[in-house]
């Protein structure tokens, strides 16, 4: 591993680390947190500061190092935080992940508000602790790498776990090695592990590691070692008499010393002994083999104390607590993170792209059988059945892999409600449900821009100033809910606030006096709401920094809806707004209509296909020179030429013969795009035409048919662009039937 | 004559030479990664005549680029006598339609030629140097040259 990839991977920890920094930190403010919460999050921060010590990186060692002084002093009960010092705390868990994006970035900057979220902390440690203090930490760190110079402190809390109780655990731990002689002087094993039994309880595993698997292999010797855990109060003397003939083979070391075990560095089994009285308690000898044993719940706390030989001084303090208390090993258990395969996105990509593609050439088999003209029932046909079966499941294997769970960007979010609740002077707190869904990893990446903006849009317009609330006697902290649900097949994801509700009648004299719509146009309720997504939308009355900048809601539509999501408001005055954005779960797949339009085939996203029409004739009434505008239901939509506008057909003209797709799109209302048919509607693999070539205005990407050939996927909201001179013309008629129009959606 | 920058005097190099508007072309073979007939393609809208569409390689997409129209030797009429040579340009990928693909030249450095200047226009920048062959010359690619007008910048 060269430094770089070193370095890659503390960030990938920092990541996780920070994750759980924030986790506790909100648990901390929640009050939810116990002393496990707070060691984690020390152990995070130090974890931190260690690793970027060996990588040099001063800034973060410096800011770091206070901050755990903070932490130390809290989780020593030094220091009971009030509502400042947690403050503090989710501050500096901020600044720390800043520290580490900078720090990634190569860049050695110092943030802005560092100074004084350490002048915090610092009042906080104590005056003994000061920057310059932490500059030292920062030089030593660098000087003996670091890693090894925090470890002591984790094994701090086992330490202090009432060490009494462990002194009076008594047993031994006993290592049989194997020698040729063993079976040729006449001993077994067994009647000596059965003879252990009648002391304590006793606890065998067997390493087969020595055993030949070739032709050295010798029947008549023993290749086997034992490492046997006796517990019990037992005497020395007993257990040394039952290897009596056997002292040169095997290593008795008594447990439960948490000193002896310390040194087991040097000699793994020092000799001294705790003789205790014997009590004698029988149980059958259980001796299970390393392969073949079921992992019950005692081989754990073994599996702890093997790992003693191998001098991990954590695992080793580890295995001197008792085992035979209940708390014990369960704490462990729950303490030890189910374990997880950091993978390079890269390689689970690639193979989402070969299965992807399985499916594709399954796609292709089944075509040429059917050309084939073989029978449906024929043999070839039900196994080919199995195929796609096998196919699609295999695809959502892979899928799965890339799902990720929601939590680490509802976490983020819960920053964002900080610091705009902060600079606003509002007092808003995040409760977040169903972190655990899961959704594809790109979708939790692309949804995070558009998020953060549907928030601070909460906490800015939404919840109202703490006097207003206390006026219209609700409390003074204004509530967000932000949840995640998996919804047939789709992810709903819910933004709801509990501020004053929207302002119907400021959005529609903005809308108005922006131009928006017409003065005396009649609007239901739900479409006043849906104005908030019109391009050049903004009802902040001041501009502040937070939201308001003119960009608004409808780059939060278009935004969701380029991830083939739809975004939904509903409002009641006084209670609160709520914002409801439902997401396809991955973007690898989507479900289409396969059109053809001037000889080429196309595939339309389903998602923005609101009906497919065959118009009648008279349905179809010309619009100005070439234009054609559809009539429906009693109003006017305008109908564009798909092949004519991509450029693949010139001038042909619309008529009554294309079938029309009626689109929405998210800004320009609806548009009609006549086709000239309709083949196929089906899940299409999503291929990226920018990798290889470029984007191209009207076609969002591209998908392999069955036949192998590669057809574009269009872009609704392109194509209406592309279509725009068109729309001018009927922009007029659109607006004097605006109320239909928006009424048919 | 004097020799490009870019290959040294005894650096042992191969070269692929194609046929494309009836000029021998040459590209290195490191940059070559298949041979392969000609398929239809489907068409991109709003794209520069040379570059013909996209083709699935696999699964990957990949435009396709007229190598002759490219050059401005004139359109090729694609038929399934045509080659498509699948180069590698950086990290991206492109398909040539060529006539043909003819054989493998193993030149030595001294053995390339600089491309003569010819006044304006932007077919000798596309020629990296001169190779003699028995029937004449073979011309080196640029790399450049092969994508299409949309990736230039990029590369």
């Amino acid at each position: 591993m060269s430094r770089d990839d070193l370095k890659a991977t503390f960030f990938a920890e920092c990541e996780d680390l920070l994750e759980q920094l924030s986790e506790g930190s909100q648990e901390m403010i929640a009050g939810t947190a116990d002393d496990d919460t707070v060691n984690a999050i020390f152990r995070a921060v130090h974890s931190i500061k260690g690793a970027a010590g060996a990588f040099g990186l001063e800034n973060l060692v410096t800011f770091a190092h206070c901050f755990e002084t903070v932490l130390d002093r809290v989780r020593s009960g030094d220091l009971v935080p009030d509502t400042d010092a947690l403050h503090t705390i989710l501050r500096s868990g901020d600044m720390l992940a800043d520290l580490v994006e900078l720090a990634q970035s190569d860049s050695t900057e110092i943030p802005e508000a560092m100074p004084a979220i350490l002048d915090k902390l610092n009042e906080l440690s104590g005056a003994e602790h000061t920057a310059a203090a932490g500059a030292d930490a920062a030089a030593d760190m660098d000087m003996d790498g670091g890693f090894f110079g925090f470890q002591p402190l984790i094994l701090d809390p086992i330490d202090e776990d009432e060490p009494s109780e462990t002194m009076a655990e008594a047993g031994f731990r006993i290592r049989l090695t194997a020698s040729s002689d063993l079976f040729r002087n006449g001993h077994d094993p067994v009647l000596l592990f059965s003879e252990l039994a009648a002391l304590g309880q006793i606890e065998t595993q067997c390493d087969l590691s020595a055993l030949p698997v070739d032709e050295a292999f010798d029947p008549e010797r023993c290749y086997l070692n034992w490492d046997l855990t006796l517990r019990g109060q037992v005497a020395e003397d007993a257990v040394r008499d039952v290897f009596m003939f056997l002292e040169d083979l095997c290593v008795i070391e008594p447990i439960g010393d948490p000193v002896a075990v310390g040194t087991a560095g040097g000699d793994p089994f020092p000799v001294e002994a705790a003789a205790d009285p014997a009590s004698v308690d029988i149980s059958p000898p259980r001796v299970s083999m390393d392969e073949s044993a079921p992992p019950d719940p005692a081989p754990a706390p073994i599996e702890l104390a093997l790992s003693a030989e191998t001098g991990a001084p954590a695992r080793a303090a580890a295995s001197a607590e008792p085992v035979d208390r209940p708390k014990g090993p369960a704490k462990a258990a729950a303490a030890v993170p189910q374990t997880t395969l950091r993978v390079d996105p890269e390689r689970v990509d690639r193979l989402i792209n070969t299965v992807g593609e399985l499916i594709i050439n399954q796609a292709v088999i089944a075509q040429k059988l059917l050309e084939m003209g073989l029978a449906s029932n024929s043999d070839i046909m039900s196994d080919l059945d199995d195929y796609q079966y096998l196919a699609r499941e295999l695809q959502e294997g892979v899928m799965a892999i890339r799902a990720q769970p929601v939590k680490p960007l509802f976490q983020r979010m819960q920053r964002i409600v900080r610091e705009a609740s902060d600079s606003l002077g509002k007092e808003v707190v995040l409760v977040t449900e169903g972190e655990g869904t899961e959704i594809d990893k790109t979708l939790v990446e692309r949804l995070a821009e558009p998020l953060t903006h549907m928030i601070r849009n909460a906490v800015d317009h939404g919840i109202e100033s703490p006097e207003k609330r206390v006026a219209a006697g609700k409390s003074a902290l204004g509530t967000i809910r932000l949840s995640a649900a998996h919804r047939s097949g789709d992810v709903l994801i819910e933004i709801a606030d509990d501020g004053a509700g929207l302002n119907r009648k400021r959005i529609l004299e903005i809308a108005v006096s922006k131009g928006l719509i017409p003065a005396d146009a009649k609007l239901s309720e739900p479409e006043i709401d849906n104005l908030l997504f019109m391009a050049g939308f903004s009802t902040a009355e001041k501009v502040t920094n937070l939201s308001g900048r003119g960009v608004g809601m409808d780059v939060v539509k278009t935004a969701i809806t380029s991830l083939g999501g739809k975004v939904s408001i509903s409002s009641r005055p006084g209670e609160g707004t709520s914002f409801s954005i439902s997401l396809p779960l991955t973007l690898a797949v989507m479900d289409g209509m396969v059109i053809h339009a001037a000889s080429q085939t196309l595939v339309a996203p389903l998602s923005s296909v609101l009906e497919t029409i065959r118009p009648r004739p008279q349905d179809v009434v010309p619009y100005g020179r070439e234009g054609r505008l559809l009539s429906i239901r009693g109003t006017y939509v305008p109908i564009v030429h798909l092949g004519n506008l991509l450029g693949f057909s010139c001038g042909d003209e619309i008529t009554s013969d294309n079938i029309l797709i009626l689109i929405r799109s998210e800004r320009s209302g609806h548009v009609a795009l006549a086709v000239d048919e309709i083949s196929d509607q089906r899940q299409v693999v999503v291929k990226s035409l920018e990798g290889n070539y470029g984007a191209i205005e009207g076609i969002s990407a591209a998908t392999i048919l069955g036949d192998g050939r590669i057809a574009l996927i269009i872009d609704t909201d392109a194509i209406l662009t592309l279509a725009g001179d068109l729309g001018r013309d009927v922009a007029l008629i659109e607006e004097t039937q605006h109320g239909k129009t928006a009424a048919m959606v | 004559m004097a020799r490009p920058q870019q290959w040294s005097e005894d650096d042992v190099l191969e070269f692929v030479t194609l046929k494309a508007g009836g000029q021998s072309y040459c590209i290195e073979i490191t940059q070559i990664r298949e041979i392969r007939r000609w398929s239809p393609v489907t068409a991109l809208p709003q794209a520069e005549s040379a570059v013909l569409g996209v083709m699935n390689l696999r699964g990957a997409v990949i435009p396709i680029v007229d190598l002759a129209a490219r050059l401005g030797l004139g359109k090729c009429d694609a038929s399934p006598r045509h080659v498509i040579m699948v180069v590698a340009v950086g990290d991206k990928t492109v398909g040539l339609l060529v006539d043909s693909v003819s054989e493998i030249l193993s030149v030595s450095g001294d053995q390339i030629c600089e491309a003569p200047a010819m006044g304006r226009g932007d077919v000798p920048s596309s020629i990296l140097g001169l190779i003699s062959i028995e029937e004449g010359m073979s011309r080196i690619l640029s790399p450049s040259v092969l994508l299409p007008n949309v990736l230039r910048e990029v590369a």
